[in-house]
């Protein structure tokens, strides 16, 4: 199970990397006479039952004003290896470009914007998860290793981050900032937020392994070497809490890749030009065109599967986060191998 | 009485979590940019009648003691006025606040009529289809955030029909009598508490699957068993009444994510509820407003935190024993 989810991870990391050579188009290119066209899904038969080399079906705008697409059964377009850019092209689009996902209201490739999405979605998520986990190990470490009114003060804290609705802390800390920002302030400003309401999650285990390590001997016997704090804490207490930091780290990308959606959702993310999955999913707010043309969804897939795959990675190495010899070995593995 | 000072700290705590969270809420609308002077300038109104318009809302005062006066005001229960909507905060919120917890009880009490016994199934044995078939349905829906639930939802509600797509109740269901009305309410309900649920079903599931296998291997399964007690009342008596207190225990945590999903859930498919109201009141910098949606929210949570520890009280007799110490 965690095999699969670690494939499934490297999927969704190398589309979102390699956007360029997966699509021939850019996630703002606008086709005029495709606005809302339907998903052109790949054919290997046509309708004379006989069988070809992988191709699709030329879709023609036959109503502007009600989106209205049909199906040209009577050419095929092939698909061919490494053409204009990417691994797998149209052969020509001279009668309208192939979007394998349909196109979204501006005529954009839902596709090249699923993937080039992701790039901001994931990577907002994986810097906020840096950034929550340097927190957390310092708030922690602090914690579990002088104790005492620190110890209590910081804890303290942390448990009143956790116990609020997590939406709504990102939520009230979003709006209360400037309404309006560039994608680059947003980015920074999510990041923060996101670091801020996910350090309590890493510090409290932290806390705990390290305030159980620094009684053991080795602990003890590098305080004799004359070691300093800094250095007990870095290099003899923390790498006991590494199996905890992977575990920690897995669970909160998913979490993260959620509130991006989340803001961006309801208009306090990004903004449209952007692509992201929470700025594609806010244009299918209106119900009518959600029922219309539901291939705009296709982000929603993306979030789940990526929930799957870190579910697949954490139920695969035992369920909980549970700090026992073998688990820290496995999760150790975890961190290593997505970050 | 062990028990008693047991519940008198977490209640302590309850209205500790209320006034932090409805203070900080109030302060930092206050501190955020722009201000319901904004609109009125927008809207190319005097300077005369800003200002008048500030004054009327306090925000013309100090901050401190702006806060000092809410404060006051709110510990007997007046949550000053809404800016947006020119109602008493107290009125709006009440009415927000008992829709979310409509919403948020039907989808508790769904995911735990269906996650715990659906646990107790794949707990209790090991392997086989059943067991392999819950696993693989809870994983997938662990996986399913109500953002993505309740929008998949709602488009197929829109293209089949089957349910309504959004709102509490039908537009035309105005002015009709109780019993119509709690029809049309059951017939809204499904689509956003089944979002909502899926993913808490799916956790309770995995949850008490865990401590009921965890429970099994203990040796008074096994001493009951050698009595001759049959296996399914081992399971479904003590196996189950000793292994919830696992579950119990994190019953105060799952009323924050149900807190958080049914935001999304209220916005997707518009249930008028406290989470479409804060988030409104943020837009507009109602600030009072504001601080009496998150007084409501933080009051949920307490609520649901002493009463999660009231169940793990009755449950496992180990905590009232702690406390003696």
């Amino acid at each position: 199970m965690t095999r699969a989810g670690l494939i499934l991870l490297a999927i969704v990391m190398f589309a979102a990397a390699g956007a360029p050579l997966l699509t021939p188009h850019g996630p703002g290119d606008r086709f005029h006479n495709s606005v809302h066209a339907p998903p052109m899904p790949v054919h290997v038969r046509d309708g004379g039952g006989h069988w070809h080399w992988p191709f699709v079906y030329p879709v023609r705008l036959a109503d502007r004003l009600e989106s209205r697409y049909e199906e040209d059964r009577t050419r095929r377009v092939g698909l061919v290896w490494f053409s204009r850019g990417a691994i797998v092209a149209a052969a020509d689009e001279r009668s309208g470009p192939w979007l394998p996902l349909g196109a979204d209201s501006f005529g954009r490739d839902v596709f090249a914007r699923l993937l080039y999405g992701a790039r901001l979605s994931l990577g907002v998520a994986l810097v906020s998860v840096v950034g929550a986990l340097l927190a957390g190990i310092l708030a922690g470490g602090v914690a579990g290793y002088f104790g005492g009114a620190l110890d209590e003060g910081l804890m303290r804290l942390a448990e009143f981050i956790l116990v609020l609705p997590t939406v709504y802390a990102v939520l009230a800390l979003r709006a209360v900032m400037p309404l309006v920002l560039s994608s680059t302030q947003v980015f920074g400003l999510m990041v923060g937020i996101f670091a801020l309401v996910g350090w309590p999650y890493v510090a409290r285990g932290v806390r705990g392994i390290v305030a159980v390590e620094r009684g053991r001997e080795y602990a003890e016997a590098a305080r004799a070497a004359g070691a300093g704090h800094a250095r007990i804490l870095v290099r003899h207490l923390l790498p006991a809490a590494a199996g905890h930091l992977g575990t920690q780290a897995t669970l909160l990308v998913p979490a993260f890749i959620l509130a991006e959606a989340t803001l961006s959702y309801v208009g306090l993310g990004f903004a449209d030009p952007t692509p992201t999955w929470g700025t594609m999913l806010s244009e299918v707010a209106s119900v009518s065109r959600l029922a219309q043309f539901p291939w705009m969804l296709a982000p929603a897939a993306g979030i789940f599967l990526v929930v799957l795959a870190v579910n697949l990675v954490v139920q695969g190495t035992g369920g909980l986060p549970v700090s026992t010899p073998g688990e820290r070995a496995s999760g150790n593995r975890v961190s290593r191998r997505i970050s | 009485m062990a028990l008693a000072r047991f519940l008198a700290r977490r209640v302590m705590f309850g209205f500790v979590l209320v006034f932090v969270v409805s203070s900080g809420a109030l302060l930092l609308t206050r501190l955020a940019p722009g201000d319901v002077a904004g609109d009125l300038v927008g809207s190319g109104a005097s300077l005369q009648a800003v200002a008048r318009e500030r004054a009327r809302y306090g925000l013309d005062r100090p901050i401190l003691e702006q806060y000092a006066g809410w404060l006051s005001r709110a510990a007997r229960f007046d949550f000053g006025p809404s800016i947006m909507f020119g109602r008493p905060v107290g009125e709006l919120v009440g009415q927000r606040a008992a829709n979310t917890a409509l919403l948020a009880a039907f989808a508790l009490l769904l995911a735990t009529l269906v996650g715990l016994p659906l646990g107790v199934v794949s707990g209790s044995r090991r392997g086989g289809l059943l067991t392999g078939a819950i696993r693989a349905a809870s994983l997938v829906c662990l996986s399913l955030p109500p953002l993505v639930t309740s929008l998949v939802f709602v488009c197929i509600a829109a293209r089949t029909g089957w349910l309504p797509i959004g709102g509490m109740t039908s537009i035309d269901a105005s002015g009709t009598e109780w019993l119509a009305w709690l029809r049309d309410v059951a017939w809204h309900l499904p689509l956003p508490a089944v979002a909502l649920a899926l993913p808490i079903a799916a956790m309770l599931e995995r949850l008490q699957s865990q401590a009921m296998g965890e429970t099994l291997r203990q040796t008074f399964v096994l001493a009951a068993l050698a009595r001759g007690v049959p296996a399914g009342r081992l399971v479904w008596r003590d196996g189950l009444r000793a292994s919830l207190r696992m579950v119990a225990s994190i019953y105060g945590l799952v009323v924050g994510g149900l807190l958080s999903g049914s935001f999304v859930v209220e916005i997707v498919t518009s249930w008028p509820g406290l989470g479409r109201l804060m988030y409104d009141a943020l837009r507009a910098r109602d600030l009072y407003l504001v601080a009496g949606c998150a007084t409501a929210g933080s009051v949920f949570l307490a609520v649901a935190t002493v009463l999660s520890d009231l169940a793990l009280a009755a449950i496992d007799p180990r905590v009232r024993a702690e406390e003696q110490g």
